[in-house]
């Protein structure tokens, strides 16, 4: 199969979905700049002009608002943010409109706005630019949730999201930007609420979400130098969660750490920690671990914000916590973002 | 776009329409009056389990507006949305069961009063978080803009929702994109039990702020239905020939407490003066007698027309005590 990045496969869904529905426009805050959002709104500027791809003011919070408005009227919004924490600009219509609108309305119909958003890490972004909302946006009945991991995920995801009947939050991470993977041709969906074993092992269970699943799977070779053997699991979208596929592992390995790009606190971890507790706490043989951004604001400065994020390294060396392995790590691997070259 | 081709000066009273309109607008009137009045009086009752804000006194502005619209227009409303819902054609009998809670109620028992909706005649929402319909409103209308369509939308907001961020993002899109979106803004002078002029620059009118954004902006005297409907169709017209938005500030008065049946002459933040000066200004007493006095129709009509009111909300009122509450197996449903 053809290989893509993950910003290509993106763009390739957004412009077949396009193709196939005439309801479906872009918008978002420089959406038909010449950097075209990392190149993912560019193949839909390109093909189908500003008629569907349409810069707007700076509004969130109304225009949140003006999409659930036209999607009410059978248009399909994909909404993009270059930076996800200007969403809880938007969080009010997001919440109390979108997430509601057809329950409250009396099931008649719902208002399928797709939101495209771009979480940041490393470069010094700092607090208000390194930060994932996953979590916030998957405690609210309503709405889905996808944090796709892969180029294929991040199309499939997609191709979903403009084509079902809910409102839907896809979160990618921007480190995940230049990987590349086989991707199918087609614009062919994957559900949400299909998890993916990204790594099959034995010894103990890896979930992460998003950059997470990625850094997951370089802890696995970490560890496989030691001779232990982690699975991972991807849960492709965090709301619906496929909560079956992480009790399976659980159940096989009887060991679980959770890495997550957010706080532990009522976050994302906390969730996966809770359904295991609740539905195959007699499968695990050591407490669970989480593996998370520290309780603080993300720092700029380069020494704090090596030790802030999570990494293989610190997610392999849970996985040893669990196992009560006194073995010792036996390599360090690259920063996702080593190659990256500045300016953000 | 040139601003200087509209007015933006107060409209005088309303020209009288033909009989038959000017007739029935002073019939749709009658109609909220009486429904929100028998509401009231049987919220009482404690079987209206939602927190219900009455329009009684504010029925000029959706009836003169509505007059303007077509069908195939939409509409959107805030937390006092009984007026907008039934001027736009929404079915009396799924609002009062919506009141009442049952499944037969227009949100199915989930919304509530304020949450009414009637897609099927282009009343597409109404919310209780302050100007957020409002953008919703400006989102159709852009579709509209999309679609190069005739149709338009309306939004009705509060002169609260003005000192919102919200009011202002959308104002900006509105006019930048140049959607054919109608505002209409009731001035009743009370954000809840706070007045206007503690929470606005003094010395400044809603409307006159508005014109800084490059769009017509008029005032009418909106306990006057003709008045309201003269500018409403000049602001419609506006918006359908793909000139953008027009923005209407109606000054008006609500008579009952902020959220409930009762009157609250007694709480403090008004007087009682202040109340009846505006009763004495009854948007409904001064159509029906204009009708009268241009001979268009005599009294005994407007007796007609009020037994048969009573008659529509009386059974009305019995079909939504008669429908079944929603069944509890069905909690989760439209979630997805």
């Amino acid at each position: 199969m053809r290989t893509l990045k993950y910003w290509q496969a993106i763009n390739e869904a957004t412009v077949q979905c396009m193709e196939a529905d005439p309801n479906i426009f872009v918008a978002g805050i420089g959406v038909d700049d010449f950097k075209g959002i990392f190149g993912t709104t560019r193949g839909a500027l390109e093909r189908f002009g500003r008629e569907r791809v349409h810069d707007i003011p700076n509004c969130e919070n109304a225009f949140a608002g003006v999409t659930i408005g036209a999607a009410a009227m059978g248009k399909r919004p994909l909404v993009v943010h270059p930076r996800n924490d200007f969403m809880f600009l938007a969080t009010d219509m997001l919440f109390n409109l979108a997430a509601k609108w057809r329950y409250m309305f009396g099931n008649k119909g719902g208002v399928p706005v797709v939101t495209r958003a771009i979480v940041g890490r490393g470069w010094g972004q700092g607090a208000t630019h390194s930060q994932s909302t996953h979590a916030t946006f998957a405690h609210f009945p309503g709405l889905y949730v996808a944090t796709p991991a892969s180029p294929a995920d991040a199309k499939g995801l997609l191709v979903s999201a403009l084509t079902g009947s809910t409102p839907v939050i896809i979160l990618e991470n921007r480190a995940l930007y230049e990987l590349e993977g086989e991707v199918p041709e087609a614009a062919e969906p994957i559900p949400f609420g299909k998890g993916r074993i990204v790594r099959a092992g034995t010894d103990v269970t890896i979930v992460g979400a998003s950059l997470m699943a990625y850094e997951a799977a370089r802890a696995a070779d970490i560890l496989a130098d030691q001779g232990i053997s982690a699975e991972v699991i991807d849960p492709r979208s965090i709301r619906p969660l496929d909560e079956e596929i992480i009790l399976e592992s659980v159940r096989k390995t009887g060991h679980l750490v959770v890495a997550d790009t957010s706080w532990a606190t009522y976050g994302f971890s906390a969730e996966v920690a809770a359904v295991v507790a609740e539905k195959a706490l007699g499968s695990l043989r050591a407490p669970v671990r989480r593996v998370t951004i520290p309780d603080c604001p993300a720092p700029v400065s380069k020494p704090l914000e090596d030790a802030f994020h999570p990494s293989p390294a610190s997610i392999a060396r849970a996985c040893l916590d669990v196992l009560r392995s006194d073995v010792a790590i036996g390599r360090e691997v690259a920063d996702v973002q080593a190659a990256f070259y500045g300016p953000y | 776009m040139t601003t200087t081709e509209r007015p933006h000066t107060a409209i005088a009273d309303g020209a009288l329409p033909p009989a038959s309109a000017a007739l029935e607008l002073v019939r749709a009137m009658m109609r909220i009056r009486t429904v929100e009045e028998t509401l009231a009086d049987l919220y009482k009752e404690q079987e209206m389990r939602t927190p219900t804000h009455f329009s009684i006194g504010q029925e000029a502005v959706a009836v003169g507006v509505s007059g303007a619209l077509r069908p195939t227009d939409v509409a959107y409303s805030g937390h006092r949305c009984h007026a907008h819902y039934l001027a736009k054609g929404g079915d009396l009998r799924g609002m009062v069961a919506e009141l009442y809670g049952r499944e037969t109620g227009c949100a199915r028992g989930r919304g509530g009063s304020v949450h009414l909706n009637a897609p099927e005649v282009g009343f597409i929402a109404a919310s209780a978080i302050l100007g957020e319909t409002m953008a919703a409103a400006a989102g159709s209308a852009w579709s509209f803009a999309m679609d190069r369509s005739p149709r338009i939308a309306v939004s009705y907001f509060g002169d609260g929702v003005v000192e919102e961020g919200i009011f202002h993002e959308t104002l900006n899109f509105a006019v930048v994109k140049q959607v054919p979106l109608l505002l209409i803004c009731e001035n009743n002078l009370y954000s809840t039990h706070t007045p206007l002029e503690v929470r606005q620059p003094s010395g400044t009118t809603i409307w006159e702020r508005v014109r800084s954004y490059q769009l017509p902006s008029v005032i009418v005297d909106g306990n006057d239905v003709f008045a309201v409907l003269a500018a409403a169709e000049e602001g419609a017209a506006w918006c359908r020939e793909g000139k953008g938005p027009y923005f209407i500030e109606c000054s008006t008065y609500r008579w009952r407490e902020h959220v409930g049946p009762n009157w609250d002459y007694d709480a403090g933040y008004r007087t009682k003066a202040e109340v009846d000066s505006w009763i004495a200004k009854d948007p409904v007493k001064r159509a029906q007698a204009a009708v009268v006095a241009a001979g268009y129709c005599g009294d005994e009509q407007i007796i007609t027309w009020s037994a048969e009111l009573q008659q529509e909300i009386a059974e009305a009122v019995a079909y939504a005590k008669a429908s079944p509450f929603p069944s509890v197996e069905t909690l989760l449903d439209g979630t997805y």
